[in-house]
């Protein structure tokens, strides 16, 4: 029985050393997302990329000895369950031994996250949630909050920066091909958190910008039916539909105006009009439906077109911003070769510095941690659908973009 | 498509006492299974619709004799066991399909301006659907010897099994008849909407609100609160555009208000002298 006990205890001692041996020769990152969801899988392909690259190419340089780069699939479900998302990111920290977390989308369910991370001092650099407080954390308490990063997108407020400048270059072309002085817009916000701060910035700047807003409609983010909204913005003879959409309803809203033929144009944010799949979702019906992005066959940095050739000919289809993971990884490789250690402190000096030219932005981090918001660095694009094809149109300045189209009236 | 779903949910409560909560579940499977057939097999609209219609209803059939027969005699275990058929379909096509929103092409393209308003064909076709669809419920019901049997059984279940009728039988013929105008909604209504797995969530709740203020059991009262509660729900958007959102909570109200005032809904005395 002793005989047993001890042999047991040395078995386990032996497995301890070998795995922390093994530990010892990769660089675990987890990779956090709705795995079961479009933004989760792109988080997934971004990172997968990013490691097999990187491991082809000798893995990552740590004072002077590579090691490969090992992924924790970690599916945080956090669409449906905030709490499965805690107990994910506490997971691949405290029994997969993760180095750094990557990942994120849901505002509510990051802001969560990000406690259990900073709880254990992980660098986590977040690639998909927008909301203002993730960045405000880090401000009001740096020394907690301080591992934070904000990769992908910009924070909500700057979002807005972004809209209300493509806005204004659309009423421009409509005040020139519709002879209208003021373009009247109708806002189309799905009720939620996020569309608050957006909803009272366009009521008060769009006027100024010699905008009409001549209604808010909000509809709950998962609703199968719009027509009576879309009924009354036709009434109201709205140029624009000023779209903030996140859910499901973006694709009923896009299939909804192609089969009322309305002509008002849709521009804003519409998730469900980032992917690929939006198009067929909407059976075809989605003419001149347009909203902010991240990825087109466009030259936004020296590295988009290779990336996203690269992307589509493995998975068969466009990235959407959740696959900002690749770049994430990218930028960890930088900071730990040219710091050659992996703690954490000394690389979230690193990163607060550094100016790293990714795929879909060129990025830099200001005190909060959140990307410094610049036009054709990392406000990124707007894409319009037409004929079935996701057409980048703004920024003008950058190579690649094509013309804006209205409907026809 | 809420009068479709909500008669098809009173009559399997009006005849076998069941309220079953995956009622919209087999909806969501029927347009799942529309989806594929039309879109990844490449069968037309009228194959890929008959066959999705015919095989959720099969498989209620399956359902009822596996998982709500053993317990029906147990209201509270019914629901339970209901609750848990739902959740498992949701898993099921969040496994298979993922949690993406997929669209299917509309049946009939094209639109037409009625008084300045302009209405896809699609949804003519709808109404067109749950038109037939109503009217060939009430000749099974009221023509036929199946539709005896379930009236009989609807009016008092122990009489009619005393008077030799197989009630397990014509419960089970009931629970098919019910789903299959559920999945006839999922199919015409699919092309209109988006399919995903979460779609049965919010026509349950409306579909609750009706058959509360309709009265439980009425298939009368069902086809009036649908038409009340769809007229609600467009008021709301156009009174209170930006409480659009609150459309749901709106028919929750008078579902509330109902059972407060009235609780047998509108047509519950009717239904109560018929039994």
């Amino acid at each position: 029985m002793l005989r047993s006990f001890i042999v047991g205890l040395a078995a386990f001692a032996l497995a301890g050393i070998f795995d922390s041996a093994a530990h010892a020769q990769t660089i675990k990152i987890a990779i956090l997302g709705p795995m079961a969801f479009v933004q989760g899988e792109n988080h997934w392909a971004g990172a997968e990329m990013a490691r097999d690259e990187i491991n082809k190419a000798g893995g990552v340089n740590v004072g002077g000895k590579p090691r490969q780069i090992e992924l924790i699939r970690a599916d945080t479900n956090e669409i449906q369950s905030v709490p499965d998302a805690t107990n994910a990111v506490e997971r691949v920290i405290t029994r997969d031994r993760a180095d750094f977390l990557i990942g994120g989308f849901r505002s509510e369910a990051v802001l969560a996250m990000q406690e259990v991370a900073m709880d254990h001092k992980k660098i986590f650099l977040g690639a998909g949630a927008a909301h203002s407080k993730l960045g405000q954390n880090v401000e009001d308490n740096y020394s907690r909050y301080k591992y934070w990063f904000r990769y992908t997108p910009t924070k909500d407020v700057d979002l807005a920066r972004t809209l209300f400048a493509v806005m204004n270059s659309i009423a421009q072309q409509i005040r020139t091909e519709l002879k209208t002085d003021t373009p009247k817009v109708a806002l189309l916000a799905e009720k939620a958190v996020w569309t608050q701060a957006l909803v009272g910035a366009a009521q008060k700047n769009l006027p100024a910008m010699k905008m009409e807003v001549v209604g808010l409609w909000q509809p709950s983010a998962t609703a199968t039916d719009v027509t009576a909204e879309l009924s009354a913005i036709d009434r109201a003879g709205a140029h624009i539909v000023f779209t903030m959409l996140s859910g499901p309803v973006g694709i009923v809203v896009g299939r909804q105006m192609g089969e009322r033929n309305m002509k008002a144009v849709a521009w804003g944010i519409n998730v469900e009009g980032q992917k690929e799949e939006f198009w067929q979702a909407a059976a075809g019906k989605a003419q001149f439906v347009s909203t902010l992005d991240t990825y087109a066959e466009v030259e936004m940095t020296p590295r988009t077109v290779p990336f996203v050739r690269a992307f589509k000919e493995r998975y068969k289809k466009m990235p959407t911003y959740t696959a900002a993971t690749y770049d994430a990884i990218h930028m960890l490789k930088a900071v730990i070769e040219k710091e050659n250690t992996l703690d954490a402190e000394k690389l979230v000096a690193a990163i607060e510095k550094i100016e790293h030219v990714g795929t879909g932005s060129i990025v830099t981090f200001d005190k909060r941690h959140d990307l410094v918001w610049a036009v054709g660095k990392t406000a990124g694009i707007a894409v319009q659908w037409q004929d079935g094809q996701k057409v980048p149109f703004w920024p003008p300045t950058v190579k690649g973009m094509k013309p804006f189209k209205l409907p026809a009236r | 498509m809420y009068a479709l779903l909500a008669i098809g949910f009173s009559l399997i409560f009006g005849v076998a006492r069941i309220v079953n909560i995956a009622h919209t579940a087999f909806y969501m499977l029927a347009a799942y299974c529309f989806y594929t057939l039309l879109v990844k097999t490449g069968l037309g609209f009228v194959l890929s619709g008959l066959i999705a219609v015919g095989a959720v209803t099969l498989f209620s059939v399956l359902c009822y004799r596996l998982v709500i027969e053993p317990v029906r005699e147990h209201e509270a275990a019914v629901l339970i066991a209901t609750i848990a058929l739902a959740l498992v379909f949701q898993e099921l096509m969040l496994f298979t399909f993922g949690g993406h929103f997929l669209g299917i092409p509309s049946t009939l393209e094209g639109a037409v301006r009625v008084l300045g308003v302009s209405i896809p064909y699609q949804r003519l076709l709808i109404l067109v659907v749950a038109g037939i669809m109503l009217a060939a419920v009430w000749f099974v019901l009221y023509r036929t010897r199946l539709g005896l049997a379930i009236r009989a059984t609807a009016n008092d279940l122990e009489v009619a099994n005393l008077m030799g009728m197989n009630v397990h039988r014509v419960a089970m013929a009931t629970v098919a008849l019910s789903v299959s105008l559920a999945a006839v909604a999922g199919v015409v209504v699919a092309p209109v909407f988006v399919v995903d797995p979460f779609m049965w969530l919010a026509p349950l709740v409306t579909m609750l609100a009706i058959v509360v203020l309709g009265g439980l059991g009425s298939l009368k009262g069902s086809l009036i609160g649908a038409l009340i509660i769809g007229y609600v729900e467009a008021i709301t958007v156009f009174a209170v555009p930006a409480g659009a959102y609150l459309k749901g909570a709106v028919a929750l109200i008078i579902m509330v208000a109902v059972l407060l005032a009235r609780p047998e809904g509108l047509f519950g005395v009717a239904f109560e002298e018929e039994r």
